[in-house]
């Protein structure tokens, strides 16, 4: 069993607590001159997100996680799961909903994605940081309104709504962040 | 298995990591600091002294750990974690007060307050009580950190506790150190093999230190008797180690002690320590023979402090880290 001992704790490290996979986030060194040094470290659950505050003592060892980040083709979704392939090999794998978070509402086919994997397993699934969609449903535009800020909610063609400015019509394609969900730009045919 | 650690960093980072980390201003700051300090001690008639950095002996304390260096022909030096036992062998050969500044060595402390090679300022008082070194200290940091220079307060280390913690020190367990972390929503660690003193620094780095010095500087003293260190222990109910810290903004600046001089009594700590080494794995070091000989011969009535200056720093300059007081921290040094 991979280890990692105390004085190798970074940000970014991934290690096994209770039997999940963390990241951590933030470690701190913290000793008295004369005492017991500990480490105080944030670390992120990989699989439901939640922060928590840990301290250890320096010096004491933490189990290793096999955590990798890949890039997968995504292929389809079959109702249940989200089904990607490795563009080396050609080995598929699957993700469920839990994995995929919000990255499902982005993806149309063929699109690259970066997936966490656990023991070969997948943990989590980033979609491609912008996402070239079209709507296929908005009120109609307000011409010239281009400084406003005002903005009207548009379905795009994976079925997700995002809020576009008042001058995006219908039949138009944006480009949307999928770190944040927002509308990022209009793209010209 | 054998996993990579990803993060391990290499020796060379290439591109900017031959700048350095700390900016001019700061650098500038630290020669001021030292001439500040250098005319602090001319005026006061302190001597300024100069002692090895490489000794054939180390600190037995369980918790500093001393880098080793290993000459060609095989001889085994250490370096100082601090310059504590060389400034006692010249106060026992009569130098009076002396104060002196320099790097120090700790092996495995590295982050945001700590960095593996760090500067001292440690200086001995002969006839001085904790008391009247604690004073001195506030005038040092006085004229070093303008912002510590209003009232300071003094508390005693169970007296701390109680007030930040709802515990008392000298007559609490395992459980109550675990319940006192557990209310305050702190992480208690799970299979640890702490001992006493274990859990009441990770009580006190949690719960006490962090608000010690919100406003001006904070003293406490009176230790327990556990943590004595290189402290004289005080006989009562309960006996306490005369030993004091100074913080400032929840940060250890100053660690003193009422020097212990007798040499039978420093020879059984040490003992202890090593005792303790062994069973925990810790690596074995020798004791610093001419030290206790000169206890023996007789060390003055006097009381010692040494002063993180990098630390101070840190403080005066609103940085929020080592690193940008420090030029080349050890991960580009």
């Amino acid at each position: 069993m991979a280890s990692y001992s105390t004085s190798e704790f970074r940000a970014g490290l991934k290690i096994i607590m209770d039997g999940d996979p963390y990241n951590i986030v933030e470690n701190e060194f913290v000793k008295p001159g004369k005492g017991q040094a500990f480490n105080r470290v944030k670390i992120r659950n990989l699989r439901t997100g939640k922060v928590l505050d840990r301290n250890f003592k320096s010096g004491d060892a933490v189990e290793a996680a096999d955590v990798s980040d890949m890039e997968f083709q995504y292929l389809y979704n079959d109702g249940e799961m989200w089904h990607f392939m490795n563009p080396e090999n050609y080995e598929q794998l699957a993700a469920d909903k839990t994995a995929m978070g919000d990255a499902g509402k982005w993806l149309k086919g063929e699109e690259v994605c970066i997936i966490t994997l656990w023991n070969g397993r997948p943990l989590s699934v980033q979609a491609p940081v912008f996402a070239t969609l079209k709507i296929t449903h908005c009120e109609p535009g307000v011409r010239g309104d281009t400084v406003s800020g005002a903005t009207k909610p548009a379905t795009v063609e994976t079925g997700a709504t995002v809020q576009v400015p008042l001058f995006v019509n219908e039949g138009e394609i944006i480009k949307v962040d999928t770190r944040t969900g927002k509308y990022s730009a209009r793209v010209k045919e | 298995m054998k996993i990579q650690n990803p993060l391990q960093s290499p020796v060379f980072e290439g591109g900017d990591s031959w700048r350095p980390t700390a900016g001019l201003a700061n650098l500038r700051l630290r020669a001021e600091l030292l001439k500040k300090i250098r005319t602090f001690f001319e005026l006061r008639e302190v001597l300024e002294v100069d002692t090895p950095a490489l000794s054939r002996a180390a600190a037995t304390d369980r918790h500093l750990a001393s880098f080793r260096v290993e000459s060609a022909t095989g001889t085994r030096f250490y370096l100082h974690t601090s310059p504590e036992f060389p400034m006692k062998r010249l106060l026992a050969a009569g130098a009076g007060d002396i104060w002196q500044l320099c790097k120090v060595f700790r092996e495995g402390e590295a982050g945001r307050l700590h960095n593996p090679e760090f500067t001292l300022i440690e200086w001995y008082r002969l006839g001085f009580d904790p008391h009247r070194l604690m004073r001195e200290v506030q005038e040092l940091l006085a004229e070093l950190l303008p912002a510590a220079s209003s009232a300071a307060e003094y508390s005693t280390y169970r007296e701390a506790f109680q007030r930040h913690a709802y515990l008392d020190p000298f007559n609490c367990g395992k459980q109550d150190c675990m319940r006192v972390l557990q209310i305050s929503g702190r992480h208690v660690p799970a299979e640890s093999d702490l001992d006493h003193d274990g859990w009441l620094d990770l009580v006190a780095g949690e719960l006490v230190y962090p608000k010690l010095g919100r406003q001006g500087l904070s003293f406490i003293y009176d230790y327990p008797a556990s943590q004595a260190a290189l402290a004289r222990v005080r006989a009562g109910d309960p006996a306490v180690a005369e030993r004091f810290e100074a913080f400032f903004r929840g940060i250890e600046l100053a660690n003193g002690f009422h020097e212990l001089l007798d040499a039978a009594e420093q020879r059984r700590r040490f003992q202890a320590d090593r005792d303790y080494r062994r069973s925990h794995g810790l690596p074995e070091v020798p004791l610093d023979e001419n030290l206790l000989t000169a206890l023996e011969s007789g060390l003055p009535d006097c009381a010692g402090v040494a002063l993180g200056l990098d630390r101070v720093l840190m403080l005066a300059a609103g940085a929020h880290s080592l690193d940008e007081v420090i030029a080349f921290p050890s991960g580009r040094a």
